[in-house]
């Protein structure tokens, strides 16, 4: 079960810097345990008492995993997963 | 003191249809002054009827009338005060009846384009779906851009370069040395200068007709609702998450559109929220908290993203105006220059959301100061914002 997981380029540096990482659950929770066992430091990145951060979104595909299930929301081979935290620049 | 000249500079008053039998029958008076003030109100002095068409109760010119100096908009020049010279032609053009029916809106009106119009605006006028219609449109418009820097600039040269009739900026700070790495409305010389004001010089170096209106301090809780509603749509170009909450929550409230976009080294992010159909609190809601995520300051950005997703926002605000195509409504674009991909996810209008939700909690701006457990923009320590 590999899933391509798109992170934007300030969470590269701490991800192994390329644009994608390879990682493995059944579902998002599991996927981003999986990341944070080869990145230790990734957890508190995305997620805070069990609950992804309200500034980051993770979407599979296409779809925010808010209005599917969240981490509950199941995986298959193949499926693209981003990670996009709130940008704020603009000057 | 100075000299007093004998001679007023004698120049030609146009007057169109509506205004002729008040003038005489005439369509060119010639008569004279040394501002277009005092050319109006010798014209005035002559034909009180027209002098009731041209200044209002207060000895304002309303709304509804635009006066030009040779083609120029005064308003774009030094209003009442600018110069004239011998030769010169003023025109006194008054919006064309129907259309809005309030009578408080102040909106240039745009009558027929002019010879020199069609050939400015020629490539756009040319495409089906802009033609001579959809460039009035964009030539009554007024649209808010908050911020003059990097995304800010590309947004108000291509409005300006698209004939944008007036054009709105939120900006307190001044130009520094390292903006010029991107902000293309500042050049060398303006280092030191308050950024709307060159901004200004840019827009109207680029296209004297546009009508630029600086609004030179930050936006709070206090001017938010007094800026906006003066406009039809806002383009967010703001460095801080303070800001964009706040714009977010105050373009809902005015029920205006929001053009949205946001950098970060080489990622960016647009999307267009139309109020009731999603915000920036359906996508983000809450701000991080502070040190979780960099600014462009303390991370950096790359200078030709900020044009790439400037000319972005540009583009959609054009849409909006005309009336084209699919903005990025209910769907965020995020671009990712260094693979150079670009793919859009869907947004959604959160049921939850505190402002746009089901059952809102957010009835009216909060007094973000500390809101983001930063400084307010404006009381800060410069580069900890910006």
């Amino acid at each position: 079960m590999a899933i391509d997981v798109r992170v934007t380029a300030n969470m590269q540096k701490h991800l192994g810097g390329a644009k994608s990482v390879a990682a493995e659950g059944a579902n998002v929770r599991e996927l981003l345990a999986d990341i944070d066992a080869k990145f230790p430091g990734f957890h508190d990145m995305v997620m805070t008492e069990g609950e992804i951060h309200r500034f980051v979104n993770i979407y599979l595909n296409d779809e925010d995993i808010r209005f599917l299930d969240k981490l509950e929301t199941q995986l298959k081979d193949g499926d693209t997963v981003s990670i996009l935290p709130a940008l704020a620049g603009g000057s | 003191m100075l000299p007093r000249r004998k001679i007023d500079m004698p120049v030609t008053v146009y007057i169109p249809t509506p205004f002729r039998k008040l003038a005489g029958n005439q369509t060119y008076i010639k008569t004279e002054g040394d501002t277009v003030g005092q050319v109006l109100d010798t014209l005035g002095a002559e034909y009180p009827g027209l002098r009731h068409m041209i200044y209002d109760e207060k000895d304002q010119i309303p709304g509804h009338i635009n006066i030009y100096v040779n083609n120029q908009e005064i308003n774009s020049l030094q209003g009442k005060d600018t110069p004239v010279k011998d030769g010169d032609e003023l025109a006194v053009i008054p919006a064309i009846a129907g259309g809005s029916d309030d009578a408080e809106d102040d909106r240039p009106r745009v009558g027929a384009l002019t010879p020199e119009q069609v050939d400015r605006y020629s490539r756009h006028i040319i495409m089906p779906q802009v033609g001579p219609v959809g460039q009035r449109k964009l030539m009554e418009s007024k649209v808010l851009i908050v911020g003059a820097g990097g995304l800010g600039g590309p947004v108000a040269l291509y409005l300006a370069l698209a004939g944008v009739g007036t054009i709105g900026i939120v900006e307190f700070d001044t130009v520094d040395l390292s903006n010029l790495q991107r902000q293309v409305l500042h050049q060398n010389n303006d280092v030191g200068k308050p950024k709307a004001v060159s901004a200004r010089e840019t827009i109207n170096a680029y296209n004297p007709d546009v009508r630029v209106v600086l609004h030179e301090s930050p936006l709070t809780s206090d001017n938010a609702m007094e800026i906006i509603p003066q406009y039809d749509i806002v383009v967010n170009g703001a460095d801080n998450f303070t800001t964009r909450y706040l714009v977010n929550d105050a373009a809902y409230f005015a029920k205006k559109v929001l053009i949205d976009g946001a950098i970060l080294l080489f990622d960016g992010q647009a999307t267009v929220y139309v109020p009731g159909q999603g915000c920036y609190r359906c996508l983000f809601p809450a701000p991080p908290p502070p040190g979780m995520v960099p600014s462009c300051a303390e991370a950096g950005v790359l200078g030709a993203l900020t044009g790439i997703m400037g000319s972005i926002q540009a583009t959609e605000t054009i849409k909006v105006i005309l009336g084209v195509g699919e903005p990025l409504v209910n769907r965020l674009l995020m671009v990712d220059a260094l693979s150079m991909e670009f793919r859009t996810v869907k947004l959604r209008r959160d049921p939850a959301c505190p402002l746009c939700g089901d059952n809102p909690s957010i009835e009216g701006l909060i007094d973000y100061e500390g809101f983001c457990g930063s400084p307010f923009p404006g009381h800060g320590v410069e580069g900890a914002l910006s």
